[in-house]
């Protein structure tokens, strides 16, 4: 296969793990932030 | 007498095209009103950069040596040297976000990122078509739905086709209501298309709309230091809007700062469309491929939302998921439409707002990532 595709398909595969790693922290982040943050009643 | 007919002689049959082209996206913008902040620049420009001789570039005089042209001199300056344009814009795109309906349903980030595989499988397919790896990158960064990030990757990656790519990004973003409902329809049933989602957004305090940019930026800066600056400027932008205390410079940043650089950008632009670099098979080729980005997108965001479906008691309606994408408000407002024509009760704007711009945010840690990623397999 040209290595032209194979590199693609390390970049697909790096980049979208990469990007639902950051994605995933910010959730987790954004959920600590809301509980943390919330107004009591 | 010569000289003045010195433009006539030296015309090529090429430059003549540029302006059809210049001619075609000046009446698209106008006529059809598709991103007419750029397109209008953009194709103006054209004409401009492709008059023989042109002193909008760099000219050799005889016996004065170079001479500085204005669009060459712009584009070495707002986008060769530091991609200054496209990254000021983006303090703009972050004062313009609300990010509150992201923030009271967070888990509507996972769409964003799941939207982003378009942009790699569109690589994938432009290396099949023998593109070198940067440039196949850059092509495939068309499918971020956002033109600063695809301008800024694509000249960080010294691809050879940045004019063709900002074109292309450019024109599908306009055209998200005509290729979002054809790609969503491939991929959902009409079952799919009128499940209903209840609406119960957590309240979202000030501190935490003050912290989420902080944060963000932090995260992303860490994981993917290679999108801090695309990632930190929208979320500088987007602090100016939410600390309450800058309401006179955020409202320059949504208004002015994004109208002029949107100007100077477009017509900066063009310095990438002369004739002989533009006028190519490759230049269709991209326009394809970037096509098939905003298909590839929409489909994954919708299939994502599919699978989650499976383990989900409260489903979510597919084309919720398909609002991943960076092209902000339009693709809410498709999903919002697409969602009343299966059923006049079917509200999905709320949802939608929170996908599109978790997009936002996804597309530019896409962009980072692939600056950061491309280089090591060059």
């Amino acid at each position: 296969m040209n290595i032209n595709v194979i590199n693609s398909l390390k970049l697909m595969g790096m980049g979208m793990s990469a990007i639902f790693l950051v994605i995933i922290v910010i959730y987790l982040s954004v959920n600590i932030m809301l509980r943390l943050t919330s107004e009591k009643k | 007498m010569e000289f003045l007919v010195q433009g006539i002689t030296q015309i090529t049959w090429q430059q003549i095209l540029m302006w059809i082209i210049g001619g075609i996206l000046i009446y698209l913008a106008i006529a059809k009103e598709l991103e007419p902040a750029l397109l209008l620049p953009m194709g103006f420009g054209a004409i401009l950069v492709n008059i023989p001789m042109s002193g909008v570039l760099n000219q050799i005089l005889p016996g004065i040596g170079e001479v500085h042209g204005i669009i060459d001199w712009l584009f070495e300056v707002g986008i060769e040297s530091s991609e200054m344009m496209p990254l000021l814009l983006f303090i703009g795109i972050g004062a313009m976000i609300d990010f509150g309906p992201l923030l009271s349903n967070p888990r509507l980030l996972l769409f964003g990122a799941a939207a982003q595989f378009g942009i790699f499988a569109t690589i994938t397919v432009a290396s099949l078509l023998k593109f070198p790896i940067h440039d196949a990158a850059a092509i495939g960064i068309i499918g971020a739905a956002d033109g600063p990030t695809s301008i800024l990757v694509s000249q960080v990656l010294k691809s050879n086709y940045i004019g063709p790519i900002a074109v292309a990004a450019y024109s599908y973003m306009a055209l998200v209501p005509i290729i979002q409902p054809f790609a969503i329809k491939i991929c959902t049933t009409e079952k799919d298309r009128k499940i209903k989602m209840k609406y119960n957004p957590k309240s979202v305090s000030r501190m935490t709309r003050l912290l989420f940019p902080i944060v963000v930026t932090i995260i992303a800066g860490l994981v993917a230091p290679a999108s801090i600056a695309l990632v930190g400027f929208l979320m500088f932008g987007n602090l100016i809007r939410e600390c309450g205390v800058l309401r006179s410079l955020s409202e320059t940043a949504q208004k002015d700062l994004v109208n002029l650089i949107t100007l100077l950008l477009g017509i900066t632009i063009s310095a990438s469309m002369k004739a002989d670099v533009f006028i190519s098979l490759n230049t269709l080729l991209i326009m394809g491929l970037g096509l098939l980005a905003f298909i590839f997108d929409t489909m994954a965001g919708a299939l994502f939302a599919k699978f989650l479906n499976l383990f989900l008691k409260e489903k979510i309606n597919p084309m919720v998921g398909a609002a991943g994408i960076s092209a902000f408000p339009m693709s809410s407002r498709v999903i919002q439409k697409m969602g009343l024509e299966a059923d006049s009760q079917n509200h999905l704007l709320m949802h939608a707002v929170g996908a599109n711009v978790s997009g936002q945010i996804a597309s530019v840690i896409a962009g980072g990532v692939i600056i950061g990623l491309v280089p090591g397999l060059m």
